[in-house]
């Protein structure tokens, strides 16, 4: 495949940034997205210029560090995938590709494609967890049981990885998605029911706060999740931040 | 001639642990808000070595070169965490796990270790449950477990295929609440680059602040390396893009002696190379051999068939079908260990039976369990006329509910349906059981620096057994570290901060600089890519699923000659202090270069054949493995003496009193 390539270049945070065209000759379509980028960024070195800075690392999938924005959408045109599991032979040849960062103010640029993210740890330190020490002392771990419905649901919420795209696919640049898996997990499941009100009253402050906006409930996130994260952990963490803020001392 | 004292306390193995807790030292709670503990590393060893040490009052820094903790390489495990809960009441316990893994080690691990791991291995379920890990589940809401290989009882918790991530979650999550606090400190995207020692004591560490590329120093009383296995020497492997041996093999060159580098993980199930574009290998996790079975075709002509795409696989009959592991392993069939199992793959493909163009390629197949589902599934509907098709549909559902997101992975890469066409997989790289020396209380030959996880050599003798991983790094981290840990920062009390102003700081962070501008002014012309894809490819060939002395040494001399090369040729873009990604894997690979080399000689010396490590020389009639208890019933730890290659051997004799020393046999 001959490929055209339009990618943002940012030198750092302070600088203005453009868009810049490469061309690639032979791009075999069994590649995934970020094996074209090195094949790019080998191209950029031996010609004595600076690789293009992307974030990647299990390309798996799982870890949820490549980032990316394709021709308009986090992640690219694929469904239920990653940047790193989306493959060449979603697009032609002789297509121009438009390779842009994730774009949020939550989410201030690094360089190029590299953005930074610690917004959302922000956000888990504020209530991300159940409050329980190592002991080796808890009680067994088949004490509670725990309805398989509820748990499935909980674990489905719970496989979030924090890549970002819900951020960077909403016109708001809302951060409900993400927040909204974490509180959902610890809300079916009876560990996290103890500080039910504190967490996601915490949670959702700390997003306030972050910038990120609010949801206006067009569901761009849950299409461009790559976990497929459903809205109804939104309509669950709203119901959870009512009962809260109406209850709240 | 060794001087490795590895502390096993005295005792009855199944005491030593308790008995050694109660003697150790305790620092109490006001004075632990005297001594800081860095953490390099943050996956499920570091992590949760972070978090309760936090929890303990110390103040913990922790650095993770990814923009989260939550992203470290942990997160990609599959199948599963082993813990001997017997909740299935199928006669598992403390010493069937101690016994399987010792003896899936191909008895070349530490008992006492593998006896304290199998010990909290029940604590760390009841630990992460009550963190709110979402296990899988039964219709009766209690856990479920599945079984892996080279065990004869289900004692694997799971979260579908996202074990390891879920895992994770609940380390981070622990962090989370402890950085929230103000008890860790993180340091994002911050690599280690040196250890700094003073008076013979780990008293801080040189890292690379990778957003903005300054060099820092950070002082502690105690430094522990949880910065995970060196899988990436064969740059092609399972391993995340950044993952690397840097943090370890920089206190290797401190003084860490690095132990047994030769035992490398090969993972039979992953997904097959396609082309030379190929960055990384994908892991399909060992839970499918639990359903899945795996063949070739009997006949050439049938291969020759499939090669050029005149006959499918599910076009050859069932009596054309060689399961090659059912066939040879009666008794553990498709759920042989890791290491038998990739050499038997390997013997098939040698023999010219590889399923795809490479030649390299088996079949996993899911036909059976799909259509065995199918008919349990059926029979509670009560639909006991069910058509094939229909039998066929509940069961793809069955499988789906167990493996969907596996199979999902599958489809993405390899563009073919798994649920239709059985799945090609070939051994990859995956998992290093070598790793620095640590003695019982994980601590490394250096004064105050200690090693966790996959980082360590200690569990897993030569071979680690699936779903064994987690529950080592989880160990180390929650209940092994943070008490013995303590035991050694009882004699700090009054030591008070420790200043980086200290000139071992000083000169520490010169040799960083050095290093780094060397690299920045070489002005060569070859990517660091071009030299790391080079030395994978001589370890694959030279040091991978099979091993010679020719090669071996062949592969020594090559190594040198490719890091030679290196140091001349390398182009190194951008400058020092900036974000600068080429900068970081020039480090990285300089490291490897010199691992691969020790990796090697340390195959070289080995003459036996154990667990992962090979050698064409010594192997049975029928093609097994030949261990030499006589000559290799030791620990191989190698002193760095200042130069790459000329580390100096030191053995740690190991010994059996509790599990008889037999030929491991899984027929």
């Amino acid at each position: 495949m001959k490929l055209t390539l339009k990618v943002w270049r940012q030198k750092s945070a302070n600088d203005k940034g453009r868009l810049e065209t490469y061309q690639l000759d032979n791009v075999s379509e069994h590649m995934s997205f970020l094996e074209m980028m090195d094949v790019l960024n080998e191209q950029l070195i031996s010609e004595g210029q600076e690789p293009v800075a992307f974030d990647h690392d299990c390309r798996e999938g799982i870890c949820g560090m490549c980032s990316m924005h394709i021709n308009g959408e986090p992640h690219g045109p694929d469904r239920g995938v990653t940047t790193c599991q989306l493959h060449m032979r979603k697009f032609k040849d002789g297509d121009t590709i438009y390779v842009e960062p994730f774009r949020a103010k939550g989410f201030p640029i690094i360089k190029d494609l590299v953005v930074d993210r610690s917004a959302f740890d922000r956000i888990q330190h504020a209530g991300g967890f159940v409050s329980v020490n190592t002991s080796g002392n808890t009680q067994d771990a088949n004490a509670i049981p725990i309805p398989k419905d509820d748990a499935d649901k909980a674990f489905d919420a719970a496989t979030c990885i924090g890549c970002g795209a819900c951020v960077a696919a909403c016109k708001n640049a809302s951060a409900m998605l993400f927040v909204s898996a974490k509180v959902s997990q610890f809300a079916l499941l009876p560990q996290g029911k103890v500080e039910a009100k504190q967490r996601v009253l915490n949670m959702v402050e700390q997003m306030d706060k972050e910038g990120f906006g609010n949801c206006t409930n067009t569901g761009a996130c849950e299409v461009e999740c790559p976990k497929g994260i459903s809205l109804e952990n939104i309509a669950r963490m709203n119901r959870e931040f009512l009962k809260a803020a109406c209850s709240a001392e | 001639m060794s001087v490795l004292d590895s502390k096993i306390p005295e005792g009855p193995i199944a005491q030593k642990w308790t008995n050694h807790k109660n003697k150790i030292n305790v620092v109490n709670p006001a004075n632990k808000r005297l001594i800081d503990v860095i953490v390099v590393g943050t996956g499920l060893a570091g992590g949760s070595a972070a978090a309760s040490l936090a929890e303990l009052g110390y103040n913990v820094k922790a650095l993770c070169f990814q923009d989260s903790p939550r992203r470290a390489h942990s997160i990609a495990a599959q199948g599963g965490i082993n813990a001997a809960k017997n909740y299935q009441n199928d006669g598992d316990s403390t010493y069937r796990l101690f016994y399987d893994t010792v003896k899936g080690g191909d008895y070349r691990a530490r008992e006492a270790n593998v006896y304290r791991l199998a010990e909290v291995s029940a604590n760390i379920i009841d630990q992460c449950v009550a963190q709110g890990v979402p296990f899988a589940r039964d219709y009766g809401g209690l856990l479920d477990n599945r079984s892996f290989g080279g065990v004869l009882v289900s004692r694997t918790f799971y979260a579908k295929g996202q074990t390891g991530q879920q895992l994770l979650l609940g380390a981070y999550s622990a962090m989370n609440r402890q950085i929230g606090k103000g008890k860790i400190q993180m340091l994002n995207r911050h690599e280690m680059l040196d250890l700094v020692i003073v008076d013979g004591k780990a008293r801080g560490i040189i890292a690379r602040n990778l957003v903005t590329g300054e060099l820092e120093r950070h002082s502690a009383h105690a430094v522990v390396i949880a910065s995970g296995g060196y899988g990436n020497v064969f740059f092609l492997s399972t391993n995340a893009m950044g993952s690397n041996v840097t943090a370890a093999w920089r206190i290797h060159r401190r003084g860490a002696y690095f132990a047994n580098p030769c035992y490398t993980q090969i993972h039979p199930t992953c997904i097959p190379r396609s082309g030379d574009y190929q960055s990384k290998l994908t892991l399909m996790s060992e839970s499918l051999r639990n359903d899945g079975r795996i063949w070739v075709p009997k006949k050439m002509e049938d291969v020759e068939a499939i090669r050029n795409k005149t006959k499918k696989p599910v076009d050859i009959p069932e009596e054309d079908r060689d399961y090659y592991l059912e066939r040879r392993y009666p008794s553990f069939g498709n759920l042989v260990p890791r290491d038998v199992a990739s050499r038997a793959a390997k013997e098939r493909c040698d023999a010219g039976f590889g399923v795809n163009e490479t030649g390299e390629a088996v079949y996993l197949d899911f036909s059976s369990a799909i259509m065995r589902y199918g008919h349990e599934k059926a029979n509670i509907l009560g639909e006991h006329d069910a058509s094939i098709e229909r039998v066929r549909a509940l069961g793809e559902a069955v499988i789906e509910a167990k493996y969907g997101n596996l199979f999902q992975m599958y489809e993405k890469i390899t563009d073919d349906n798994p649920y239709k066409t059985p799945m090609k997989i070939y051994p990859a790289v995956h998992y290093t059981m070598g790793g620095i020396w640590v003695d019982y209380n994980l601590m490394t030959t250096i004064e105050g620096c200690y090693a966790a996880g996959e980082a360590n050599f200690s569990d897993h003798g030569a071979n680690r057994l699936g779903a064994s991983a987690l529950m080592q790094g989880l160990a180390d981290g929650y209940f092994v570290l943070p008490y013995t840990i303590g035991d050694y920062l009882a004699h700090d009390i009054r030591t008070g901060k420790i200043s980086t102003d200290l000139p071992e700081f000083e000169a520490a962070e010169k040799e960083v600089r050095d290093r780094l501008e060397h690299f920045l002014n070489n002005k060569g012309t070859k990517s660091v890519d071009h030299f790391h894809k080079r030395l994978g490819k001589v370890m694959w060939d030279k040091v991978g699923m099979a091993r010679n002395e020719q090669g071996l040494k062949e592969a020594i001399e090559e190594i040198r000659q490719i890091r030679e090369e290196f140091y001349k040729d390398v182009f190194v873009p951008g400058t020092m202090n900036e974000f600068n990604p080429e900068l970081e894997k020039a480090t990285r690979v300089e490291d490897f270069l010199e691992l691969g080399e020790l990796f090697a000689i340390d195959a070289l010396h080995r003459t036996e054949s154990c667990g992962g490590h090979f050698r064409e020389e010594s192997q049975t009639e029928d093609g097994e493995a030949l261990r030499d208890d006589k000559h290799f019933a030791y620990v191989a730890a190698w002193k760095w003496t200042g130069e790459p290659g000329k580390q100096e051997l030191h053995k740690e004799e190991l010994t059996f009193n509790d599990i008889e020393l037999k030929q491991r046999s899984y027929k």
